[in-house]
């Protein structure tokens, strides 16, 4: 089960890097996605808009307390019932995107609460609009005091692409799982490389926040 | 339909969920412990204490729970220690969750007043003392609102038991989803029973975190 | 308004349920496979690729290859023509009827029994290759056929199988653990995980193949035709599919693919396909 030699061949290496690069693809686009959405759901949200933000707050809630195993399924499975069928790729960003969003709404909007409620008061009775106080105001200061927790999600969001393993979405999970099936004596070694290519991925999207956290706070 | 298919399986279902909430409560319990000794070592005085500490949360926050509970569930047999699909789940689940439990705890413990420490020191405390009979009791109420998120993590993580044949939630639902062929509406029961238990747990927190604090804080 | 607000965490328990119990049904498995594929000279097959003999996946190409795979190509061309353009969409036991019910699959070939509870929900074709269920364990074991999978024992079989349906029958003592695919399956018997896996002979050789200290035990102690699975309402194309099987035997094609794929497996030779 440890041989390596035979497990770092180029041919299995290059399988493994076939599989991180769908891993990639499913996590970029569903960052961008998610990051758009969970905006634009936390400040509905936030806004406290009659009837809207009661049924935006309900649709958060129920999407983030539920495992985003089960809304893979839902997408793969159950979309097709209301004539959406997507293949393996798209039901797994689809997926992602409607769990991580709304996650990252309540990252949003529990950040823009944070920021003190009196600087809005202050920012309108200076003559600016809702609109204005918030892009200028409110939004800068919030998303300094939120950069941790958003970081902290994507870096969940990369690491949730392994259960797409599932719908045999050909990502890196499913590429370790097919190549130690083969050959019993890979394991050890495909284990090692797993760890190490999502570490890598995930420890390079920390740093990143790092340097953030540091060039905002300067 | 849907209270057809719950009825039929209702065995399976209450299985499910009492594995859910099982293994759960086992990970949360160590989760607690290994978090708050990783927490204590990370805010430690000495470097090299507080370097093993970061290692292991930076290394577990960063590698997919998929990952290591299936290391657990087909590697870690065949070194010689045998485990089930439930303890490799259960094993897998607390060894990632209590990296995320240790930042929460670090981070608790170092919002309480540092002045504190000094202060309990030169009265005459040791260090042990203070963090256990000072600090520690006011970290707590920080602590408590993102613990609940992390255990509302820690209940939907479970579903990664359906990996390993762990007999949990998700495990069932899928058997019973392959044998009715009514996909959807199965893993529609699942959902809510799901719920039951996270939504509640969700709302709680969120009151607790308004009357405590007054900011929300939120941290996978 | 307060004591409201306690009990407000069921609504959206109320509302999810109505969204997913409204669902229609669905329209996109209903077009006609046959008029689809003629017209845009393509069809989808849902396929294993984890399962060797049947359909693996083989990494130095990345191209799926088995009897199945064969089969299917054969079937498709005979239906509609040489030039047809041939997917593959890899599935799992679990996976494969959802999905050709959903329509991401035209048809599945994937080590699937003819039952009677699966012909409620799809149609089937004529069989192609008749299997028989039995048990793999390693080598050595105590257990020497399914009579020995008594109380204590684990037996490991794959989620939406037929086997595992099978075996609660006949081993009803034993407890079974149900994994994702074949690949895992194979992997958790080597983990030490249960004391046999059970599932399709077929199957279960290609595993030993591979890996000598594996070995099939016992008799086989079910009949497990296969057929290729389509949509209900879909006659049109499993006439045509019954008719490409049928000519594929009456001119050898058949039996050369046969050959290529269990030609050489030592211990088959228990199947009766007739």
């Amino acid at each position: 089960m440890g041989d390596f030699a035979g497990a770092y061949q180029w041919m299995n290496i290059r399988f493994l890097l076939e599989g991180l690069q769908v891993t990639l693809i499913l996590s970029a686009v569903s960052i961008v996605f998610s990051f758009l959405i969970g905006a634009v759901f936390g400040l509905l949200r936030y806004m406290k808009i009659p009837g809207l933000s009661v049924i935006v707050g309900l649709i958060i809630d129920i999407i983030r307390n539920l495992p985003l195993l089960l809304i893979l399924f839902f997408t793969y499975f159950g979309l097709p019932n209301i004539g959406i069928r997507l293949n393996a790729l798209p039901a797994a960003i689809v997926a992602m995107t409607i769990f991580e969003s709304m996650m990252l709404a309540e990252i949003f909007r529990g950040g823009i609460q944070a920021v003190d409620p009196g600087q809005m008061e202050a920012a309108r009775s200076n003559g600016l609009s809702y609109g204005q106080a918030m892009y200028h105001i409110i939004l800068p200061q919030a998303i300094k005091k939120m950069i941790p927790a958003i970081v902290s999600q994507l870096i969940s969001l990369v690491k949730d692409t392994s259960l797409a393993t599932i719908i045999v979405l050909p990502e890196l999970m499913y590429h370790g799982q097919v190549l130690y099936g083969q050959n019993s004596n890979y394991m050890i070694p495909v284990f090692v490389a797993l760890t190490v290519m999502y570490f890598v991925v995930c420890y390079a999207l920390s740093l990143l926040s790092k340097y953030l956290d540091h060039r905002l706070a300067a | 339909m849907m209270w057809q298919i719950f009825r039929d399986n209702f065995g399976l279902f209450m299985q499910g969920l009492g594995y859910t909430v099982g293994v759960s409560l086992l990970s949360l319990f160590f989760c607690l412990i290994i978090g708050t000794i990783f927490a204590l070592l990370e805010i430690n005085p000495k470097r090299w204490v507080r370097v093993i500490g970061k290692i292991y949360v930076e290394f577990f926050r960063n590698v997919p729970l998929l990952v290591i509970t299936m290391f657990f569930y087909v590697v870690v047999p065949r070194l010689g220690v045998p485990l089930s699909g439930f303890a490799a789940g259960a094993i897998g689940l607390t060894i990632y969750t209590s990296a995320f439990i240790a930042e929460t705890v670090r981070a608790g413990i170092q919002s309480v007043d540092p002045g504190q420490m000094e202060a309990a020191r030169s009265n005459g405390l040791t260090y042990v003392q203070t963090m256990r009979f000072i600090i520690l009791p006011q970290a707590i109420k920080i602590i408590v609102p993102p613990l609940g998120n992390q255990f509302i993590n820690l209940v939907k993580n479970s579903s990664v038991l359906a990996f390993v044949a762990g007999f949990d939630l998700m495990y069932q639902g899928n058997l019973i989803a392959s044998n009715t062929f009514e996909t959807t509406t199965t893993y529609a029961i699942v959902g809510v029973l799901y719920l039951i238990i996270t939504m509640p747990m969700s709302y709680a927190m969120t009151y607790l975190d308004h009357r405590w604090s007054g900011s929300v804080k939120e941290e996978e | 308004m307060r004591r409201l607000k306690k009990w407000l965490w069921l609504l959206p328990l109320l509302a999810l349920s109505l969204l997913l119990t409204s669902c229609g049904s669905n329209s996109l498995a209903a077009e006609s496979v046959l008029q689809r594929g003629k017209e845009t000279n393509s069809i989808t097959w849902g396929v294993k690729n984890d399962t060797r003999l049947f359909g693996l996946m083989d990494i130095s190409d990345g191209e799926i290859k088995g009897f199945d795979i064969d089969i299917a190509k054969e079937v498709s061309r005979r239906v509609f023509g040489q030039n047809v353009k041939i997917n593959f969409v890899p599935v799992t036991s679990q996976t494969r009827i959802p999905l050709l019910k959903n329509g991401n699959v035209d048809a599945i070939i994937a080590t699937m029994t003819n039952t009677p509870d699966r012909r409620k929900v799809v149609d089937f074709s004529d069989t192609y290759f008749n299997a028989g269920q039995s048990i793999l364990v390693k080598k050595g074991s105590k257990i020497k056929s399914v009579a020995d999978l008594k109380a204590g024992t684990k037996v490991i079989g794959v989620q939406g199988s037929n086997s595992v349906q099978n075996i609660k029958k006949v081993a009803p003592d034993a407890r079974v653990l149900q994994l994702s695919d074949y690949a895992q399956a194979f992997t958790a018997l080597q983990s030490g995980q249960g004391d046999a896996l059970t599932t399709d002979n077929g199957i279960l050789y290609g595993m030993s193949a591979d890996n000598p200290d594996y070995v099939v035990v016992g008799k086989t102690f079910t009949k497990e035709p296969y057929a290729i699975a389509v949509n209900k309402g879909q006659r049109d194309f499993l006439d045509q599919v019954n008719l490409a099987l049928k000519s594929m035997r009456a001119d050898g094609v058949y039996k050369q693919i046969e050959d290529k794929w269990f030609g050489n497996i030592a211990g088959f030779s228990d199947r009766s396909d007739k």
